[in-house]
């Protein structure tokens, strides 16, 4: 890697500033002030500002219905993670053979990770919803069982999960058929006259060969599952029936903006952070290592 | 072909002419400006910003400027934030749960002492007490009436006459809403029997209310912060438990929060519907079949009949605002709360007419006997026996104990815990939110 020497001393600061400050004041000032938020119990003018310390944590670690939420982030996460991530290297490995119309279907798969989230969720109301949806209409043709996401918990935790994994299949996918098409296919054409299947060849080369890039979306994947899901819960459940897609960051709206908890909705997201933090620690020291570097 | 020296000068030059031409200042504006941030949507957007129109060509001093900001949480939302940077609206409307929150938050205006302020006269007395009785303090006036709503009951009159019942006798009782329900289901006529909208609203507020049950202490928190729930004593689980029975035959069927079932009565899926008066000029203008109106199901002895409750929303003014701003406010206020004006909103939108006099106006030009629909939510209102529990609710985090409430209620229609179950922990949930309430408004 070659360094890069600039002539004036004040350029490189210049070119890295404008990065700088947004980060600033979009992240760095927003989650001091939510630090802060987080030690007072605010009225929702702000017309009083009590300091209660740890008061704020210690109730939410009391409240069994935020431990319910925290449950329900690691299953969405992980089911966001699991279906985006596999379901991306199939259709990656299926969009780098040599069929016709190859770029078509690569523009098709690559296009869902445009749609906002809230219009993902909005699509999938208008497919899914009990009352007015094109989906359980004709179910309603095949089978007596009612999908009624709206009383049935685990269906809405389904669909949601399904729903945000759809919209961020095309960001993976794009990666994926990166990473496959670097393969060189020496190494391929050698292990299919070694006499090796499609299966072994997957397993023996093709994944080792993707995985650094697979870890990158896995970590990815789960971040965002954490934190940028809100749309999509927004617009389908809100957070029901009952909390069973109740998850944290959804809570920590609730509980902030229309609950007007901002002292509890500051905690929730001081804890969110140190939650994701954590993980993503914990894949760096673990996962890592699985992981072939070439 | 202009030499580039010259092409350059010209566009330089016009550049220059177009921005002295948009600086230059403007004939200064003599109205003055009054923000008025809301939540109305669809046609009612529409009657909103009709209503605003015809108070600013009524005169030349002030402009109000109606804006949307969002569903009613929102808009209660964005008015905090934009407090808070000292930039809040004149007016903002804010729903009947937000009710406590804006009387004790400092940040509010009340309307009675505005119009002290600015000397002009109003005449409280006018107002219907349902309404005056759920925004007043010590019999004054906090906030100004613009939307109020009572729940009634909708009936599909084609599905009736198909199933064999009248299409002119819509069910009384609670029991009949069953009767009629298996029958029309048994005739195919429907789906479903009856399905509910804003379902704490109606299932639980205003069931206590009409059945003349306390819905919480201290006279529905109207008496004090120190309030406790008492939705999970003996009527509160009967009606709950019921609901929960008839949603396993689809006598009942829920359908969502706030508006989601809507769809379920409108394309004839559930015979029956539950849901706020403010439907009735949709529902004239959209639905396909004939349909009539009554009064809520009752079950009858021995619970007394009182009355319903209103819903909806007022208009709130934000406080620190300038006195000639305040003056404008002041005007407009009077000026939707003027007969005509009060008249032309009630028959646009089907919300109710706040004044007696505007009621009797409407009386005495049979708009009554024409739109009977009317009448079912305006006499379900003042004409029952109002009692200590059906006067409203005074409760602070309404918001959040709404959420709880009907967030248990869909535990207990999927079945997951019993209606004692689901009641007992709603109000353990939302005590403890009003005890948070009670300590962040220790006065």
């Amino acid at each position: 890697m070659q360094r890069t020497v600039f002539r004036s001393w004040w350029l490189p600061y210049v070119l890295v500033f404008p990065q700088m400050a947004v980060t600033m004041i979009f992240f760095f000032w927003p989650a001091l002030k939510s630090l802060q938020l987080s030690l007072y119990r605010v009225s929702p003018f702000g017309d009083s500002m009590t300091f209660v310390g740890l008061g704020n944590f210690t109730k939410l670690l009391a409240d069994p219905e935020y431990y319910r939420s925290v449950v329900n982030s690691l299953v969405f996460a992980a089911g966001v993670t699991v279906l985006a991530v596999a379901g991306a290297l199939v259709l990656a490995a299926l969009a780098t053979q040599k069929i016709r119309g190859l770029a078509a279907y690569r523009t098709l798969l690559l296009w869902p990770y445009g749609i906002a989230p809230p219009v993902a969720g909005i699509i999938f109301l208008f497919i899914f919803h009990p009352t007015y949806g094109v989906l359980p209409y004709f179910l309603s043709f095949v089978t007596a069982y009612e999908f009624n996401w709206l009383l049935k918990g685990w269906v809405a935790l389904t669909l949601v999960i399904a729903a945000t994994a759809w919209t961020h299949l095309g960001y993976n996918i794009a990666f994926f058929i990166a990473g496959l098409l670097a393969i060189p296919g020496a190494v391929m054409e050698a292990a299919d006259v070694d006499g090796a299947g499609p299966v072994r060849r997957f397993r023996s080369i093709v994944f080792p060969l993707v995985s650094p890039i697979t870890f990158y979306l896995v970590v990815l994947n789960m971040v965002f599952a954490f934190f940028e899901s809100f749309g999509v819960i927004d617009a389908v459940t809100k957070g029901g029936p009952g909390d069973a897609t109740m998850i944290m960051v959804y809570k920590l709206y609730k509980d902030g903006f229309i609950g007007l908890n901002l002292g509890s909705s500051g905690a929730q997201s001081v804890i969110l952070m140190a939650l994701v933090i954590g993980l993503t620690m914990l894949q760096f020291r673990f996962a890592e290592k699985k992981v072939t570097y070439r | 072909m202009p030499r580039t020296k010259t092409v350059w000068r010209s566009i330089t030059g016009a550049v220059a002419l177009s921005a002295l031409v948009a600086l230059a200042p403007s004939p200064a504006s003599a109205k003055t400006e009054i923000q008025f941030w809301h939540a109305m949507t669809g046609q009612l957007g529409d009657a909103t910003n009709e209503l605003v129109r015809q108070f600013n060509e009524s005169q030349s001093e002030y402009e109000v400027k109606p804006l949307r900001k969002g569903t009613y949480p929102e808009t209660l939302t964005a008015a905090i934030a934009a407090y808070r940077q000292r930039q809040a609206p004149n007016i903002v409307q804010v729903f009947e749960a937000g009710t406590q929150t804006m009387m004790l938050s400092g940040a509010v205006h009340p309307v009675y002492q505005l119009f002290k302020e600015q000397e002009i006269a109003m005449d409280w007395k006018d107002f219907i007490a349902p309404v005056v009785g759920y925004y007043s303090k010590d019999g004054n006036l906090y906030s100004m009436p613009f939307n109020s709503s009572t729940p009634i009951f909708y009936y599909n009159k084609d599905v009736f006459q198909k199933a064999g019942l009248d299409p002119a006798k819509p069910p009384q009782t609670w029991k009949q809403v069953e009767e009629y329900s298996k029958k029309i289901i048994a005739s195919g006529a429907a789906k479903c029997g009856f399905s509910t909208g804003w379902p704490s609203w109606t299932m639980v507020e205003n069931m206590h209310a009409w059945h003349d049950q306390p819905f919480a202490t201290r006279r529905n928190g109207f008496d004090g912060l120190d309030v406790q729930l008492l939705i999970n004593k003996e009527f509160g689980v009967k009606h709950v438990s019921q609901l929960a029975a008839w949603q396993k035959d689809n006598v009942y069927s829920y359908g969502g929060r706030t508006g989601t079932a809507d769809p379920k009565f409108v394309n004839g899926e559930c015979a029956m519907y539950i849901q706020s008066s403010a439907l009735i000029g949709g529902f004239t203008r959209g639905v396909k079949f004939a349909w009539g109106s009554g009064q809520l199901p009752h079950w009858g002895p021995p619970y007394a009949k009182a009355t319903s409750i209103i819903g909806g929303a007022t208009l709130w003014i934000m406080k620190g605002k300038p006195a000639n701003e305040n003056r404008g406010t002041a005007k407009f206020l009077k000026f939707i709360s003027e007969t005509n004006q009060q008249m032309w909103w009630h028959v646009t939108t089907g919300y109710l007419a706040i004044s007696n006099s505007a009621v009797k106006n409407l009386e005495a030009g049979y708009h009554f006997k024409k739109n009977p629909d009317q009448w079912t939510a305006f006499a379900q209102l003042t004409r029952g026996k109002a009692t200590a529990n059906s006067q409203g609710l005074r409760l602070g985090n309404f918001v959040q104990i709404r959420d709880v409430i009907e967030s248990e209620l869909e535990n207990i229609f999927a079945g997951k815990k019993t209606a004692k179950q689901g009641l007992d922990d709603a109000v353990a949930k939302s005590n403890d939110l009003l005890k948070e309430f009670a300590a962040a408004n220790k006065q």
